[in-house]
């Protein structure tokens, strides 16, 4: 079970998503690519649908997403989640392919709490640019989740 | 669906095609809690719809079910007295999976593995706790790219489809209600059904509670306790029992390219999720269409899984289904199709589905609460947005 000492969930990381977590633990962005036909996948695994091969690699992407949807969530929740409760969270689409989409959450400042933003405020298609919220779980280990900015500084600066 | 490289498939498409029949169905009553156990529930259901149908339960020898189900078949087995067993099987994916038990019950008996196969559910959903709080068990995949983010619920994952489906198409919270109303007013005339007793306005659905925006409190379905079980035969064996048969016309699993269960997010096109690949099966191995089917038992985990299948089974294009919903289309008696004429799961029990099989049933033997006039076919759907099955049901 992997929760941080205050509650929140954080990721199990496998070795499909080893990767990615390296990325942000570093302050990148990074998706899963086909080595023998370079398309990018996401969430990540060891075989490339469209061309059955099994090489892989770990692509730097810009960061920069679009709003897909959002949901707010009102409690009954988790204890940590429920305290914080209403709180947006997003799938946003990446720049690079809008295809490639990802489970986040939308902040106005760097380091702000997820429901710092005002979901009347949030917009299908609105522009977003990630940044990396560091976290500790119970047992000391350091992971970085993306989270996603609506003015953002250039991916990995 | 013909295939050039294999000839032989559009033949084989119609092995099944009225080949089997359901002959018997049973439930237990409906609540928030019951005291026996699911095995003991499980067993008097099979048991009862044995009785429905006039098989003796040692006659049984096919067992199909949800890898979900507590119960296993040596359990189900040693208790209700089967002899011996030759076919069993389970189909994953929570919801999804309803239909696909009868439909692999269907296969067995049309194809000569067994002659009397039983397909069931029960689950105290009512009184247990709810799934999404056992946190070990979240946080594999695809949990480590949902949960840390705050999307820890079913309905967090289907709310975050309904957002983007209102947007692409222009649908409103007014649709949705129409699902929740048309479904509850089924349940208030069906004495087994929780909400019997419990009218619904647009304007108590509008001040509902949100659990998570676009959804309230009323586009989600019921916790409840309870058992169902059905009976299949042979078409002709089912002449000699004792209920009018009701044939499984076709029936298909829907796993769509690049689905992730109940995160559809990842793949090309969010918003055609399994239905669509059941259902292009389903129509290939059946001699009708949707125009032909007067009424649908359609899988209501949440409100806005009825707008989505609606398009995937073809009821309407894309995107219209919001607008199909008005004006009363899919409410008992004058709906163009009346859908979930027991309460479904929203309004009647969540059993995880089975229920709408129960249903299905009844209207094709006449004998429903909302009984649809000269009703000669059925669809029934399982889960939205998780790998899925159908029945195509015919008197
Ligand atoms: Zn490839």
């Amino acid at each position: 079970m992997a929760l941080s000492a205050d509650g929140w969930m954080l990721p199990v990381v496998d070795e499909d998503g080893e990767g990615f977590w390296e990325g942000t633990l570093a302050g990148e962005l990074r998706m899963q690519a086909c080595g023998s036909c370079g398309a990018m996948r996401f969430p990540p695994r060891p075989m490339c649908p469209r061309c059955q091969s099994t090489e892989r690699l770990w692509q730097r992407v810009s960061g920069q997403a679009t709003l897909w949807s959002f949901v707010v969530a009102h409690p009954p929740l988790l204890p940590a989640y429920a305290a914080i409760a209403p709180y947006p969270v997003v799938v946003v689409s990446l720049v690079e392919d809008p295809r490639l989409r990802l489970v986040g959450n939308v902040l106005d400042t760097p380091d702000g709490p997820i429901n710092q933003v005002d979901p009347a405020t949030l917009r299908i298609g609105e522009p977003l640019g990630v940044v990396f919220a560091p976290m500790v779980g119970q047992d000391g280990t350091e992971i970085a989740v993306p989270r996603w900015l609506r003015s953002s500084p250039v991916n990995g600066s | 669906m013909s295939n050039p490289k294999d000839p032989g498939a559009s033949s084989r498409a119609g092995l099944l095609r009225d080949a089997t029949a359901i002959v018997g169905i049973a439930a237990t009553p409906f609540a928030k809690h019951l005291e026996p156990t699911e095995a003991e529930l499980a067993c008097q259901a099979i048991v009862d719809a044995c009785a429905d149908a006039g098989v003796h339960p040692s006659e049984i020898d096919a067992l199909c079910s949800y890898t979900m189900e507590e119960t296993e078949e040596i359990e189900i087995a040693r208790n209700v007295g089967c002899g011996e067993v030759t076919f069993f099987s389970r189909i994953g994916y929570g919801g999804g999976a309803g239909c696909g038990t009868v439909g692999h019950a269907a296969m067995a008996v049309a194809t000569g593995q067994a002659e009397v196969a039983v397909a069931w559910r029960s689950r105290k959903r009512g009184s247990g706790p709810r799934p999404w709080t056992n946190t070990s068990s979240q946080l594999r995949v695809p949990g480590q790219w949902t949960r840390p983010f705050g999307l820890l619920r079913p309905v967090d994952e289907i709310a975050m489809l309904t957002r983007r489906y209102m947007h692409e198409y222009g649908a409103t919270r007014d649709h949705l209600a129409n699902i929740a109303i048309a479904v509850r007013k089924h349940a208030n005339r069906n004495p087994a059904a929780i909400m019997h007793d419990r009218p619904m306005s647009r304007e108590d659905y509008m001040d509902a509670r949100w659990v998570s925006e676009p959804l309230c409190l009323f586009d989600n379905c019921l916790e409840t306790d309870g058992a169902l079980a059905c009976v299949v035969v042979s078409a002709e064996r089912a002449r000699d029992l004792r209920q009018p048969p009701v044939y499984i016309h076709a029936f298909a699993q829907g796993l769509p390219p690049e689905h992730q269960t109940m995160v559809n997010y990842f793949c090309d096109d969010p918003l055609t999720g399994p239905a669509w690949a059941c259902a292009r099966r389903l129509w290939a191995n059946a001699d009708f269409g949707p125009q032909d089917v007067d009424v649908a038992q359609i899988y209501d985990a949440f409100t806005p899984l009825i707008l989505l299948s609606l398009e995937g089974y073809g009821f309407v294009e894309r995107g219209e289904a919001p607008s199909f919903s008005d004006g009363g289309n899919l409410e008992w008696p004058g709906g163009a199709l009346p859908v979930n004429t027991s309460g479904g799961g929203l309004s009647e029990a969540y059993i995880h589905g089975f229920n709408l099989i129960a249903e299905g049933v009844r209207q094709m033997r006449g004998t429903s609460t909302s009984q649809v006039d000269g009703a000669e076919t059925c669809l029934v759907t399982s889960g939205e947005g998780v790998p899925t099955s159908a029945l195509l049901l015919r008197r």
